[in-house]
């Protein structure tokens, strides 16, 4: 009885604690940005500014609600929760410390994988079903560069695979006691973390969006509380990738010990997010075709060759 | 689980019926999504979750991404929708129906025949079996199928790089 009822506060804890990190990193990112931009950022709501997002949702909720008529309603509402979706699914697998996980999935890394696959309907069905031309674009982009980033983002995760000899992701952890990941597998890292940026199209790879051609591509149609769920469900996914990354090639929750395991795994996490928005800070938006050229010509192939160098060191 | 397994096949007999008469393409595309998703459910249920991620990894997200991809590009219309119209008369679906009834027959047989408890005593197959499978016995399969899609990775290349031609004026330099 004690079990089940702990295992239903880890659900719960799972689900809600992404949901209100979402918001925080807003204000976070706002506040570094202005740090690393040389202004202050947002300071008037609450102390330091840290009720920002929480006037920032209001004003979300009180803007009208408008469906274009030319729109696909239903799939225009589907769009939005989709992506919300699959990233809250993917946060099942991820373990914060020993036992403390939703799932612990034998095949944890290509759940993971599935979910990061799914989440590319919201931008496609979004920019569809918009049925305006900006839209449109901004999906066909999307489109194009997430289905080719997810080869190698598969790819780079597969040498950690070999190592631990085990898709489960605690087992991952575990095998990390040693030496972190990031080490043996720096390649593999460095692959995974630009694909899974790219995966995310989180700036600078935000091409689908691009404001200053596509006047914010896929969601330009999209208002009030539904552009919020694509605003929060893209905080939720740099969240997600953080977790990820952190488990896969940064040993979870492992540390030295002063620390209990899920306080080390909050602060890996939150370093990598923190990267994520120093990235937005300083790199410039690549061109279309540029970022397919790095994709195939470069990532790709440095992906297999670090498959294989695993695979023959292994063997 | 049993509820599970029946629940999840009967979104899929009902996605997939849906996927086939609707009239717009990217609606029956998505329930054609929502059936392969059920799969995987039931998939997993019966002890393959391997088989069960691959069938969201691949099927539902890459495949079927491809083919929402290709019918937004192709914008259909009202008069594409008057067509599909047309297409599904009875004339067209019946024997199709037939046959598939036939099949659906024979299923439910050798449902009957194994009296219960038809999944409880599959062992899960874990994807490190698959993979020794398909390096094993099975690896002259897995390197012909290697073949053909390098086959067809180098068709797609040759046949993409003739369209390069009429790229955008300013990025003619880089092409020589």
């Amino acid at each position: 009885m004690d079990t089940t009822w702990n295992y239903w506060l880890i659900i719960v804890g799972v689900i809600l604690v992404p949901l209100i990190i979402a918001p925080g990193l807003i204000w976070l990112e706002r506040r570094f940005l202005g740090f690393w931009q040389d202004r202050r950022g947002p300071n008037r709501v609450g102390p330091l500014g840290i009720l920002q997002p929480i006037a920032d949702a209001i004003k979300l909720f009180f803007k009208e609600d408008w469906i274009p008529p030319f729109a696909d309603k239903a799939v225009f509402i589907l769009a939005p929760t989709i992506v919300v979706f699959t990233s809250l699914m993917a946060f099942a697998i991820i373990p914060l410390a020993p036992g403390f996980v939703v799932a612990d999935l034998n095949i944890g890394v290509l759940f993971f994988l599935a979910m990061a696959s799914l989440g590319v309907y919201a931008v496609v069905l979004g920019g569809w079903s918009s049925n305006n031309k900006y839209s449109l674009l901004g999906a066909m982009r999307g489109a194009a560069q997430m289905i080719t980033y997810e080869v190698f983002m598969g790819l780079s995760l597969m040498g950690v695979v070999m190592m631990a000899g085990s898709f489960n992701l605690s087992e991952i952890v575990m095998a990390q006691k040693g030496m972190w990941n990031v080490v043996p597998q720096f390649v593999g890292f460095a692959v995974f973390f630009i694909a899974g940026v790219a995966e995310l199209h989180r700036l600078p790879f935000d091409i689908p969006e691009a404001e200053s051609e596509l006047i914010a591509g896929y969601h330009s149609e999209y208002s009030s509380m539904k552009f919020g769920m694509f605003f929060l469900g893209e905080y939720i996914g740099i969240t997600l990738l953080s977790a990820f990354t952190t488990t896969m090639f940064f040993g979870g929750w492992l540390g030295p010990e002063f620390l209990p395991g899920v306080a080390w795994f909050l602060l890996k996490t939150f370093t990598i997010i923190i990267f994520i928005i120093l990235l937005r800070a300083s790199l410039p938006r690549p061109r279309y075709d540029q970022l397919m050229n790095y994709g195939w010509k470069i990532l790709l192939p440095l992906a297999l060759i670090n498959l294989m160098v695993t695979g023959y060191l292994l063997l | 689980m049993e509820a599970v397994f029946y629940l999840s096949s009967l979104i899929a007999i009902t996605a997939t019926a849906l996927a086939i008469t609707r009239l717009h393409a990217v609606h029956a595309l998505l329930f054609l999504i929502v059936s392969l998703l059920a799969l995987a459910i039931l998939f997993f249920v019966i002890g393959a979750p391997f088989a069960a991620a691959l069938e969201v990894i691949i099927y539902a997200g890459a495949i079927m991404v491809l083919f929402v991809f290709a019918i937004m590009m192709l914008n259909l219309g009202k008069q594409a929708m008057e067509w599909e119209r047309r297409l599904l008369s009875p004339r067209i679906w019946v024997l199709p129906a037939i046959l598939t009834l036939v099949l659906f027959a024979e299923l439910a047989y050798l449902i009957a025949i194994r009296r219960g408890g038809a999944w409880s005593e599959f062992e899960p197959v874990l994807p490190a079996e698959v993979g020794a499978l398909l390096f094993g016995p099975y690896l002259l399969g897995v390197e012909m199928a290697a073949f053909l899609l390098m086959a067809g990775l180098v068709g797609a290349y040759h046949i993409g790089r003739r369209e390069k031609k009429q790229l955008h004026r300013y990025l003619k330099e880089e092409e020589q």
